[in-house]
């Protein structure tokens, strides 16, 4: 009766033990399964949509706006900033050094690999960061985050890796996965007095109409930055798409750069791994 | 591969901005509004603005109707400074609920 009893202890505990395990492995973060979900997710829901052409947002939802920017990219509205930047990326800064000296290879084609996860840091470094760190160190003044020579120096980098996939990696180091999830809960958290969250357009409705635009999907919503707007009349960067979305949904937008958009653009690149960069854009 | 997409309309808060819009319509003072009216009116509009501001989540329309309330607080206008000071406090405390509620409820919209 005895050793019945402990057995049965036994087998209590051991189940009890496989439930706690089976619920930690649930809770603990996989980014690379989420990438999966997420690429699943909108596949199944775009059957018809080929994986690559994601990228370009919201022409890939519509026939007729496609039309209308495949028209469009005979003369893309991005060119000058394009010309611009390609000029001001070769310009020497005062001190004889260029933005060339701050990046591998020299600054061409690396742009699938931003924003990559600082270990000294310990913090998600962001391309438009990385020229702005370029320009401190070498005496410059920094540019602003949003838009202008930021948006220009950023279309070149881009333009230089169109056609390379996204290659975001997330090193083994628990600040690293901390910045993913952090990025993560805030796509998804709502806020601002219309209390939607970046996934409340981009996950639930993306193919959709808001107001005149249709809504892009957020797989590969940022392969396509710094793009050209015609509501902006310009160019935008990441910042400026982030910081604009907030004041849509009537939220005060934090400031450009700060942790909280840095860990969102780490975890909105992650889930886009695979997909080709195709920046600079045009949107509506 | 399932999501379990929020789709049910969030009753929690449109009842708290309900409660709070009556609120600080129902507190309206019978008497003309004092300066000193204005001053506490707006200290505790912008107590509650700080807080959300320190859980990183202020909404536009609060700033907007603290602006309109100092607006009309420089004009003597107290009485609709107050009021608007009011539906400062009340929108900075539904941004705080919102703020508060969502640090689990994000986990609903997640694509898993």
């Amino acid at each position: 009766m005895r050793a019945r009893f402990a057995l049965s202890l036994v087998v209590t505990a051991l189940a009890l033990g496989a439930v706690t395990a089976a619920a930690t492995a649930a809770d603990r973060p996989d980014p690379a399964a989420d990438a999966k979900a997420f690429r699943d997710f909108f596949v199944k829901k775009f059957p018809k949509v080929k994986f690559e052409d994601f990228v370009n947002g919201p022409y890939s939802m519509n026939e007729d706006m496609r039309r209308q920017w495949e028209d469009k990219e005979q003369f893309p509205p991005y060119e000058f900033a394009l010309e611009a930047g390609k000029e001001m990326f070769g310009t020497p800064f005062k001190n004889g050094k260029s933005y060339a000296d701050c990046f591998a290879n020299g600054g061409i084609g690396v742009r699938q690999t931003y924003p990559y996860f600082d270990e000294q840091e310990g913090k998600v470094v962001t391309l438009e960061l990385a020229l702005n760190k370029c320009r401190e160190t070498n005496g410059e003044a920094p540019y602003s985050y949003v838009k202008d020579e930021m948006a220009s120096l950023t279309a070149y980098m881009a333009y230089t890796s169109r056609g390379k996939p996204f290659d975001i990696k997330i090193p083994n180091d628990p600040r690293a996965l901390e910045a993913y999830e952090k990025g993560k809960e805030y796509f998804y958290t709502r806020r601002g007095q219309l209390n939607f969250s970046c996934a409340s357009c981009h996950v639930q409705n993306p193919g959709e109409r808001i107001r005149a635009e249709i809504l892009a999907p957020a797989i590969g919503i940022l392969n396509a930055m710094p793009i050209y707007r015609s509501e902006w009349s310009g160019m935008g960067t990441i910042s400026r798409r982030f910081t604009t979305c907030n004041s849509q949904i009537r939220g005060v937008p934090l400031e450009p750069q700060s942790d909280e958009y840095r860990d969102l653009e780490y975890y909105l690149s992650y889930v886009s791994n695979g997909l080709p960069i195709s920046g600079p854009g045009a949107r509506p | 591969m399932t999501t379990t997409m929020n789709k049910r309309p969030n009753t929690a808060m449109k009842k708290i901005m309900f409660a709070a819009i009556m609120m600080a319509a129902g507190a309206m003072p019978a008497r003309a509004a004092s300066e000193a009216d204005f001053k506490a009116a707006f200290a505790a509009a912008d107590s509650a603005e700080k807080e959300a501001g320190r859980l990183r989540n202020q909404w536009t329309t609060t700033e907007a109707a603290l602006a309109a309330a100092k607006k009309a607080a420089e004009t003597a206008n107290f009485d609709q400074a107050v009021m608007s000071a009011r539906e400062a406090e009340a929108l900075a405390k539904a941004s705080i609920f919102q703020a508060t509620s969502e640090k689990e409820r994000w986990k609903d919209m997640e694509i898993r």
